[in-house]
């Protein structure tokens, strides 16, 4: 069964969802999964990108954020917490998890994960999902996002309440 | 005249295992003994893309393979080796961690020097072992994982003048093959349709080339050819062939004007530098339009091009062991503490990349 609906929303601009990336950024913290659906050209690396470049320069850190797509995994340390940007896309079968160092890496860092039903149910029960569709319009993104955890609906009504008063 | 350096070099970074012996005595022209990669391009999966091979063991087994077929093609045993040179990063950690170790026991095995060397530098020295290149040269990497601009000016010592900010072209051009149902590795596959197509029929965005500077992205582009392709198929119901081969072609010119462009510029901005040539590496340059492409603009500039044959181009072992030899006669070599590094700049002082989720906070 699919997790409950945490929150939805449009963003009419890639700047849009920038904002979004960066107002969530600072309320992670070591542990916390972020899996990221959507087709190719969806906006997932986009969003993970912008996410991790706040946290980094949050930090007063400034990194490269490349694609993971080749590496499967790149890794990221704020200071706070170490932060694991993967893409299992090009992942031949789950039992690879355990020797990318993932399984680990879900309880001690920020794991954001593209193409994420490469993955056990198991490991993703509490993860935020996010699902990143694309509509008629060039930039213009519908994200949807569910989790079992209501920890999420908190902290996305929150975030969703402080961009529209932006 | 000093005495030949023989060095195995051992590559595990990627997708492919490889490994090989290269010979060089100072004076003299390198001699590549022996060049075994076993690839991994035959092995596609259902889903589109390369399935890396991601566990260590598998690796340690591959090497050993390649190792004895390098040493029986060059007709040497270990004994024969100077010493060991090995990727030690950038790349996929199961890979890089089985080179390493399995170069450490060698090392340890035989009492033989061992050499830990980047995976990017293997690539931007290539131009020395096949045609003897002199420094500084500017070096544009592009390949499936990397995109950048190099000053090489010494076996190790570069400067990085710009790179892709998001996606590799070999990246962009897998992932289109795949946005426009074509076969896996997409390099090829879109090059061929290109041919049948019109270059001009689609307007796609020329990333970056708004802002100065040698930085590239390839993921915009990406998004517009998806867009393109949907597109296309709302107005008539799908994609006819030609349709296909018309964005493929227009993708395949927005990527060579592109990198085109950002070549211009990096020349341009070493002007005051006594270059001696623009040399490519990396997957990418096998295309054709973007040789073309790259090879005018070093005409241009009025200077010497090169681009080294494919096997060299792409990843291989030779390269490493070249590189291995430059930094053995710098006296550049490790001990068994030498540690595998998934992420490695081989510049380390420049600024990193600005993507677009980063706008001006960075000093």
């Amino acid at each position: 069964m699919a997790d409950p609906l945490v929150g939805r929303f449009q963003f009419l601009s890639e700047d849009d969802t920038r904002r979004f990336a960066e107002a969530l950024a600072p309320s992670l913290r070591a542990g916390d999964l972020i899996l990221l659906s959507g087709g190719l050209g969806a906006g997932k690396s986009f969003f993970a990108r912008a996410l991790i470049q706040k946290r980094l320069r949050s930090s007063g850190l400034a990194e490269d954020v490349p694609s993971p797509t080749f590496t499967l995994v790149q890794t990221y340390d704020d200071g706070a917490a170490e932060i694991w940007h993967c893409d299992l896309y090009r992942l031949g079968d789950a039992s690879e998890i355990a020797e990318l160092g993932l399984d680990d890496a879900f309880e001690t860092a920020i794991c954001l994960v593209e193409w994420p039903d490469r993955l056990d149910e198991d490991v993703q029960a509490g993860a935020l999902r996010l699902e990143f569709g694309t509509t008629g319009r060039p930039n213009e993104r519908l994200v949807t996002a569910r989790s079992s955890d209501p920890r999420w609906k908190r902290l996305l009504r929150d975030l969703q309440a402080d961009l529209t008063h932006e | 005249m000093t005495a030949p350096l023989t060095i195995l070099g051992l590559e595990s970074s990627c997708d492919d295992t490889a490994a090989a012996v290269v010979r060089h005595a100072e004076g003299a022209a390198p001699g590549i003994l022996s060049n075994v990669v076993w690839g991994q391009t035959d092995l596609h999966a259902a889903f589109g893309g390369v399935v890396p091979e991601i566990a260590a063991r598998a690796h340690t087994e591959k090497l050993d393979y390649c190792i004895e077929q390098a040493l029986a093609e060059a007709h040497l045993s270990l004994r024969d080796i100077d010493a060991i040179a090995v990727t030690a990063g950038p790349g996929l950690i199961g890979g890089v961690l089985a080179g390493v170790m399995c170069a450490k026991g060698l090392a340890a095995a035989t009492g033989k020097p061992l050499i830990g060397v980047n995976h990017l530098a293997g690539h931007a020295l290539t131009p020395r072992l096949t045609d003897g290149l002199s420094f500084p040269y500017l070096m544009l990497l592009v390949s499936g994982g990397h995109c950048q601009f190099l000053t090489v000016h010494a076996p190790d010592r570069f400067t990085r003048l710009g790179g892709t900010i998001d996606d590799s072209p070999g990246e962009a051009f897998d992932k289109i093959a795949k946005l426009l149902g074509l076969p896996q590795p997409g390099g090829p596959a879109v090059e061929v349709q290109a041919k049948s197509g019109d270059s001009g029929r689609f307007a796609l965005p020329r990333p970056l080339l708004d802002r100065p500077g040698c930085d590239l992205s390839f993921s915009g582009l990406k998004t517009a050819v998806l867009r393109t392709r949907d597109d296309l198929v709302s107005e008539k119901g799908g994609m006819t062939k030609q349709d296909r081969a018309d964005l493929c072609a227009s993708f395949q010119t927005a990527v060579a004007d592109v990198l085109a462009e950002k070549s211009r510029r990096a020349l341009a901005s070493l002007s005051a530098e006594p270059l001696t040539a623009f040399a490519v590496a990396g997957g990418v340059a096998a295309n054709q339009t973007i040789r073309y492409a790259l090879r005018d603009v070093a005409d241009e500039a009025n200077i010497r091009f090169i681009a080294p044959p494919l096997e060299l181009c792409t990843d291989n072992a030779a390269m490493i062991a070249w590189a291995g030899i430059e930094r053995f006669r710098l006296g550049l070599t490790d001990d068994l503490t030498l540690a595998a590094r998934p992420r490695w700049p081989l510049d380390e002082a420049s600024a990193p990349m600005l993507g677009h989720g980063k706008r001006g906070a960075k000093a």
